[in-house]
């Protein structure tokens, strides 16, 4: 730690004061922090994904054993291999809290930001390396207890990743709603923490240590992304973090916040004047945002993969922009789309289906965007490429289904059913990861300084985009046929059991799925260790990361930091010698920048 | 049988990837290939694999269609389900032309633009014409969606028809009860303070008062009468003295029912309850109120199109008309066995999977031959109690 006191002015000539620890472990460094945060996120991620298989495998295959249930859950909540119903509902809420918070918001811009920030804006390091090793910490040591919480004799939290009062508040509800869900409310108090402590950081260092020459309108979209992306996260965060203690006070100290009225296991309770509709509010106030402060950073990310890879500049730039702020601003004003059917006033249903659907139209000018950038390219289909246009498809593919859920009335009828379940993975964690592998494929290089193998990232994506799609298509036709989520199994109904050849069909897919990330984890640690040495821009990109050597040193650049002359998108710009002019090449005489 | 059969399809699923990830890596090393740079042939394939992805991807779209979709819900059967059909037909209409248009139009560009050897990309940069083109059509087309979602929306939440039926929705773990309002077509005040073994819903009657003081009041005594044995200044005696705080919060609030429901305290008393299965006429207006024990259920009825939640500590309504028997139902859905559903729809604990109740749509005639069948709560409460049903003994028990 004492070597870290000076960490804002470091210089490359001073990297011989690191320890092993202060390098590795508790390091102040934005790209070390960067890794962190990416094979956290990865390694969590690995446990979410193995938790839908086993949950898929129940849906598929009610009532029969399975040794591999057992093997992971043990003779408690899986005797026989037959899954516990509690057990059931828990590894949906986990696997739910792990890939929305976990892996898609601290892994994903955790690891972007603290990679790209000081990179592409020309800094040394973020503005407080101290803090940006804090937010890494409270995210691990957060991580640690979601963990833990899988361990505890109740089981985990279990009342659905919205942990929606009174069935998260009381124990006598549901086995998880003990122990368990004390340890969700404690770990997401320091991930919350987290994530506002890393906001700040980002929003500090992109408005106050951008190098010469680069002016908001040359930053590169992704930088924008996630200016805007941490922004969200400060304003919406703490009202989560406000929810999450009022329903700690609620279950530890007897309070009322959110629960009134409530005839439990025999026993009236003495509860009074609290509404779980509060709770829903304060949820979704966050959770809408949330689902930008996902998306944004993807969108961000492939902005700039697409444009590189298809050596011209992105289509309107301003226009990108432009959507990015007014998706931002229109998602603090639809989180009731996920209440219409709360006994909340019909009238603001009407003003929430008004303001939801109104997003469809920057979201509608980000797809038309990136089509029209495709137009007259010279496309270079890298893996990170087409994983990016994968998120395109999946971008689209969820995004018109999200017309249908905005609209109240038919929400009625899809509403908390499997159709909801397809609409968000497709849109919200299928395009998220899409973009995610994108930008682990394009900056590995710069994380590690070697090539990841080219023809492994293409059969990981597809094998990822056809299983992903295959989970998730078919996923709409149980919707529409009034199949609620978070049901241990149809077979109960027998209107719903004519489904159970397509659940089978759906594990399939899940289950290759799971199978196809094996060999991006395979990818990723053998191209880290043994992959070919990296050149210095082995994508031919014109934004500044590319210019700092491929060795990691502190402060980023050996000498003077670069100076900006142009925007980051001059690709084929006529005139030149080569299809791509880096943002540190001045102008020539006569020269334009930018969109023109 | 089935876990020897998946944990065998695990095993060589695994064992053929680690294979393909070997094969690979083997060729790879030999070939010694730049990372950072594709072949032209390699570029072309994989533009070209875009190709064999739509082709499936569209053939996935109908081969769903075709083998799943006549199993979505059949045609509503309540009036404004009829609208919210139509109004799914349009949004599907509109929503399938961008789908596949911007996925040809993502294959074409992909198989047009790959980089060829020599081949260059165009500079542009933006085009505010188009730009401008592309904002506006979604936002007209939005419109129109806007303007029937709303309209549709306003119908489902319109006003309750004087002669509709009242009919609340009670949710518990894991269970439903249905209670019709009786002769008065009022329902009879309820609060959870009420809840016993002979009142499970908590309804507000001059016998339940009654009992409820009783009993009360009885609990009371024996947890004064245990006071007295158990250590001074203990963990046992801070219990106690809570559990009698509690009892008491409670009989006072039974009292003040006592005291302000003069009024309307016996509506409660012809109101019948059902459990399992419930009736309702065609061509009525049926108005629901939900109310939940403990936590947050959903009342959803998909082939009425009809859903709500039910909070603890509110009521929450919703109404719809029916518009086919479930007679007609079965024979237009070919299923004799068919039933329609109430079912809870928001994660409600370990059994939520399995909380529902059947929902019988008769003719107005067969409707009222069952509602005058069912017993109504006050003629049950005193048979439990072994009371001929007018007897007022009750009263004169307790003062």
């Amino acid at each position: 730690m004492s070597s870290t006191a000076h960490a804002a002015d470091h210089h490359a000539d001073d990297h011989h004061h690191e320890t092993f620890i202060s390098k590795y472990v508790f390091s102040q460094d934005h790209k070390m922090i960067a890794k962190q945060f990416l094979v956290t996120g990865m390694f969590m991620a690995t446990i979410g994904m193995l938790m839908s298989t086993l949950f898929r495998i129940q849906i598929a295959w009610p009532g029969e054993g399975f040794a591999i249930v057992n093997f992971f859950l043990g003779d408690k909540w899986a005797p026989e291999g037959i899954m516990d119903p509690n057990m059931y509902l828990a590894l949906g809420t986990i696997h739910g809290t792990i890939m929305v918070f976990f892996l898609l918001t601290a892994g994903l811009s955790g690891t972007f930001a603290n990679l790209l920030i000081p990179y592409q804006i020309g800094a040394r390091d973020m503005a407080s390396g101290f803090m940006n090793m804090l937010s890494y910490w409270l995210f691990a040591l957060s991580s640690v207890i979601m963990i833990a919480s899988l361990f505890v004799e109740t089981g985990p939290a279990s009342a659905g990743w919205t942990v929606y009062p009174p069935l998260s508040a009381l124990p006598q509800a549901m086995p998880g709603s003990g122990l368990g869900m004390t340890l969700w409310l404690v770990s997401m108090t320091l991930f919350i923490a987290s994530s506002m402590i890393g906001g700040l950081n980002y929003i500090v260092t992109i408005v106050n240590l951008r190098t010469k020459g680069m002016s908001m309108t040359r930053l590169p979209l992704s930088i924008w992304a996630l200016l805007v992306t941490a922004i969200l996260g400060l304003l919406s965060f703490p009202v989560l973090l406000s929810a999450c203690l009022l329903l700690l006070f609620d279950r530890s100290f007897g309070t009322s916040f959110y629960l009134s009225d409530i005839f439990i296991a025999g026993e009236a309770l003495d509860y009074n004047g609290g509404s779980p509709i509060l709770f829903e509010h304060l949820f979704w106030f966050l959770g809408h945002p949330e689902v930008y402060i996902i998306l944004l950073p993807a969108l961000g990310l492939t902005s700039e993969i697409i444009a590189t890879n298809s050596r011209k500049p992105i289509f309107g730039y301003k226009a990108m922009i432009g959507s990015i702020l007014a998706i931002a601003f229109l998602s603090f004003i639809v989180w009731g789309h996920h209440m219409f059917l709360t006994g909340m006033d019909p009238f603001l249903g009407s003003v929430f289906t008004f303001t939801t659907l109104l997003i469809a139209i920057p979201s509608a000018v980000k797809v038309f965007n990136y089509l029209t950038t495709l137009y007259k390219a010279n496309i270079q289909f890298t893996p990170a490429m087409m994983f990016s246009l994968g998120m395109v498809s999946t971008f689209i593919s969820g995004g018109l289904t999200g017309i249908i859920l905005a609209d109240a009335a038919l929400d009625i009828t899809v509403h908390d059913t499997y159709f909801v379940v397809a609409h968000f993975h497709i849109v919200m964690g299928f395009s998220a990861v899409n973009a995610m592998f994108a930008g682990v494929y394009h900056w590995f290089p710069k994380m590690y300084g070697r090539m990841m193998n080219q023809k492994l990232g293409i059969i990981h994506f597809w094998a990822t985009l056809v299983s992903g799609y295959g989970v998730f298509f078919p996923m709409h036709f149980l919707g529409l046929a009034g199949v609620p989520r978070r049901y241990y199994t149809n077979s109960e109904f027998p209107l719903f059991d004519t489904f159970i050849d397509m659940n089978v069909l759906m594990t399939v897919f899940a289950i290759l799925a799971a199978l196809a990330q094996f060999i991006f984890f395979f990818n990723f640690f053998y191209s880290m260790k043994r992959g070919p040495k990296a050149p210095q821009n082995p994508w031919r990109s014109n934004t500044l990361e590319w210019t700092t050597p491929v060795e990691h040193i502190h402060g980023n650049w050996p000498g003077d930091l670069p100076v900006v002359h142009r925007w980051p998108y001059d690709y084929s710009k006529p005139g030149k010698a080569e299809d791509f002019v880096p943002q540190i090449v001045p102008l020539e005489d006569g020269e334009v920048d930018g969109e023109h | 049988m089935g876990f020897l059969l998946g944990f065998a399809a695990f095993l060589l699923a695994v064992v053929l990837i680690v294979q393909i990830i070997r094969v690979f890596e083997l060729t790879s090393k030999l070939s010694g290939t730049d990372q950072s740079k594709i072949s032209y042939k390699d570029n072309r394939t994989r533009a070209y694999s875009w190709l064999a992805f739509m082709v499936w991807y569209f053939g996935l779209f109908i081969w769903v269609v075709i083998k799943w979709g006549p199993l979505i819900l059949p045609e509503a059967a309540s009036e404004h389900g009829a609208t919210i059909d139509f109004l799914f037909d349009l949004n599907w209409a509109i929503l399938v032309i961008p789908f596949i248009i911007t996925h040809v139009v993502l294959v074409t560009f992909i198989l047009q633009y790959y980089a060829k050897p020599g081949s260059k990309a165009t500079y542009i940069t933006h085009n505010n014409k188009l730009e401008m083109i592309w904002t506006i059509v979604p936002a007209v087309v939005l419109t129109v969606i806007i303007i029937y979602g709303l309209n549709t929306w306003n119908e489902y939440n319109g006003d309750i028809d004087e002669d509709a039926i009242h009919i609340e929705l009670y949710a518990k773990q894991f269970d439903w009860t249905a209670r019709y309002a009786g002769e008065d077509n009022q329902l009879g005040k309820a609060n959870f303070n009420f809840i016993n073994i002979t009142n499970p819903l908590g309804l507000v009657t001059e016998e339940t008062i009654k009992i409820r003081i009783q009993e009360l009041t009885d609990q009371i005594a024996e947890l004064e009468e245990e006071l007295n044995h158990v250590p001074k200044d203990g963990l046992k005696e801070s219990e106690k003295l809570a559990a009698i705080h509690h009892k008491e919060s409670q009989l006072s609030k039974i009292h003040a029912f006592r005291r302000n429901n003069e009024l309307s305290k016996n509506a409660a008393k012809d109101d019948k309850l059902v459990k399992v299965e419930f009736h309702i006429p065609v061509g009525r207006q049926v108005s629901f109120s939900m109310r939940s024990q403990d936590v947050i259920h959903s009342a959803f009825m998909p082939h009425f199109r009809a859903q709500m939640n039910c909070v603890p500590g509110m009521v929450t309504r919703m109404r719809f008309v029916p518009t086919i028997t479930t007679a007609e139902m079965r024979k237009k859905t070919g299923n004799p066995e068919f039933d329609y559903l109430l079912l809870c729809n928001k994660i409600c604990g370990a059994a939520h999977y399995n909380m529902q109740m059947n929902v019988i749509v008769d003719t107005p005639e067969d409707y009222a031959k069952w509602v005058a069948e069912q017993t109504t709560f006050h003629a049950k409460l005193m048979a439990s109690l072994g009371l001929p049903e007018t007897n007022n003994q009750l009263a004169q028990n307790i003062q």
